[in-house]
């Protein structure tokens, strides 16, 4: 029943998000092919509020306790994290047609998972694998060409669009591996509160690796919600272009017309 | 003086004066290592914070281009107001990306940036590649400068992209934010930017 739920809810957001995304262009390409509607601002706001609280309060203090750790087990538990990330990035390089980087990936998840004992050690990264570059449900949406949708900010899960949070609902449709073994595998290895576990440890990973850069940015915004929702938008739409070496094309036409020489 | 090397006189001052601007360019990645040597030095040096922010604030007027920030952060608004109110502008945005700029960057101590490439877009505009060194605490970071090369003798910085994420259009997407939850008024972000000042 729950999946039903689910599903119906996905479908009403990739329909409308395909829509959004089709308004948008013709509307933007006015303006900005690469603005995203901010649909639900107040609602976003308030829940960006909660978050910022929640961060004070909770996030921050555990991520700052986490950073005492010894730098040896911060990197073998983020290996490890990014190591069962794999697992969602392989199908996505397979639906987005990157069978080569599926490939890859799949030989990089076997020897970190073996050699590099349950992804502790990246040996992959000493044999000289190509940089990995992590997939997502919302990216291969991106890549089909499902616009965007509309912005919106999640309690405590925070930025995302439309498009995105239809993604991650797929990882608990039987998208995510690791998310079915431990749920629905029925084995006495793994349980849905280590699933829930290795989630949490991934939003610690994050904040911790980014004490000071949230904290500047903070510091420094005029206004912290719309720096936040254009570090994000700027983000996924680099990562669904794959365009790390190619970044300046995106932005290019905005800058022509500046002259002050 | 025979007419012959009066000729190859004249043809040789045309030839100088026609590269002397190819002469004295400078390449942008060596503008961007030499500007970042600059910045480093400051950071790493025993100086107070105070000391510190104005000797960036010093840097940054030298090599960023901040008019031209300040045009572009301000998008299709600079065409709906008049020359006063870009005057003011100009002022207000300047001390902001000053105050900005040195905040941001004084939190970093002994930062290590090298140079790794650079690629000419077009004749206006180069982007140079680099990665700062990663440390105990952080990882390494990649960062590109969008130079301005219309002048090739005066390069200035246009933008930094960390990590694929522009500044100028993250800081454009900011002052749009304000202006528009202010149903339009230009007023309204002239007050935040004379707060943030402050």
């Amino acid at each position: 029943m729950n999946k039903i739920i689910l599903l119906l809810l996905m479908s009403l957001m990739l329909t409308s998000s395909v829509n959004a995304g089709t308004d948008g262009e013709n509307n933007f390409s006015k303006k900005d092919k690469n603005q995203v509607k901010d649909c639900f601002e107040s609602i976003n706001r308030a829940s960006f509020s909660l978050n910022e609280g929640l961060d004070q309060i909770i996030f921050k203090p555990v991520a700052k306790a986490y950073r005492v750790l010894p730098s040896s087990v911060r990197t073998g538990t983020s290996n490890v994290l990014v190591n069962l990330s794999s697992l969602v990035t392989i199908p996505n390089n397979i639906l987005q047609g990157d069978l080569k980087k599926a490939g890859i990936n799949v030989g990089r998840f076997v020897v970190n998972t073996t050699v590099g004992i349950l992804g502790i050690f990246d040996v992959a990264e000493k044999m000289n694998f190509p940089e990995y570059e992590k997939e997502d449900y919302g990216q291969t949406l991106g890549a089909w060409g499902v616009g965007p949708g509309c912005y919106v900010v999640l309690p405590v899960l925070g930025p995302s669009t439309v498009r995105d949070t239809a993604g991650s609902f797929i990882n608990i449709l039987g998208g995510d591996p690791y998310y079915n073994a431990s749920t629905h595998g029925n084995n006495e290895y793994l349980t849905t509160s280590q699933y829930m576990t290795t989630k949490i440890l991934t939003g610690v990973d994050f904040r911790a690796k980014n004490l000071e850069t949230i904290d500047n940015l903070k510091k420094n915004s005029l206004d912290f919600y719309a720096s936040v929702k254009s570090l994000y938008l700027q983000d996924r739409q680099r990562k669904i272009a794959n365009a790390n070496a190619t970044i300046e094309v995106l932005y290019e036409g905005d800058w022509e017309e500046i002259d002050s020489q | 003086m025979s007419s012959k090397k009066i000729l190859t006189t004249i043809s040789f001052l045309i030839i100088f004066f026609l590269n002397i601007e190819k002469v004295y360019s400078i390449e942008p990645d060596v503008f961007v290592q030499s500007t970042v040597n600059r910045a480093a030095k400051t950071l790493g040096g025993n100086l107070t914070k105070k000391e510190r922010i104005d000797k960036l604030k010093e840097i940054a007027s030298e090599t960023v281009d901040i008019n031209g920030i300040g045009y572009y952060t301000l998008g299709t608004y600079r065409k709906n107001i008049n020359d006063k109110q870009i005057k003011q502008y100009e002022l207000l945005f300047e001390q902001y990306f000053l105050k900005s700029f040195s905040s941001r960057l004084a939190e970093y101590s002994n930062p290590e940036i090298e140079v790794v490439s650079k690629k000419k877009i077009n004749e206006n505009y180069t982007m140079v590649s680099s990665i700062l060194v990663s440390t105990e605490q952080r990882p390494e970071v990649k960062i590109d400068w969008r130079i301005y090369t219309k002048n090739p003798e005066n390069p200035k910085i246009r933008d930094l992209i960390i990590e694929g994420l522009s500044l100028a259009r993250t800081q454009k997407e900011e002052f749009s934010s304000i202006i528009q939850s202010n149903d339009g008024d230009i007023n309204a972000l002239f007050s935040t930017l004379k707060e943030f000042i402050k």
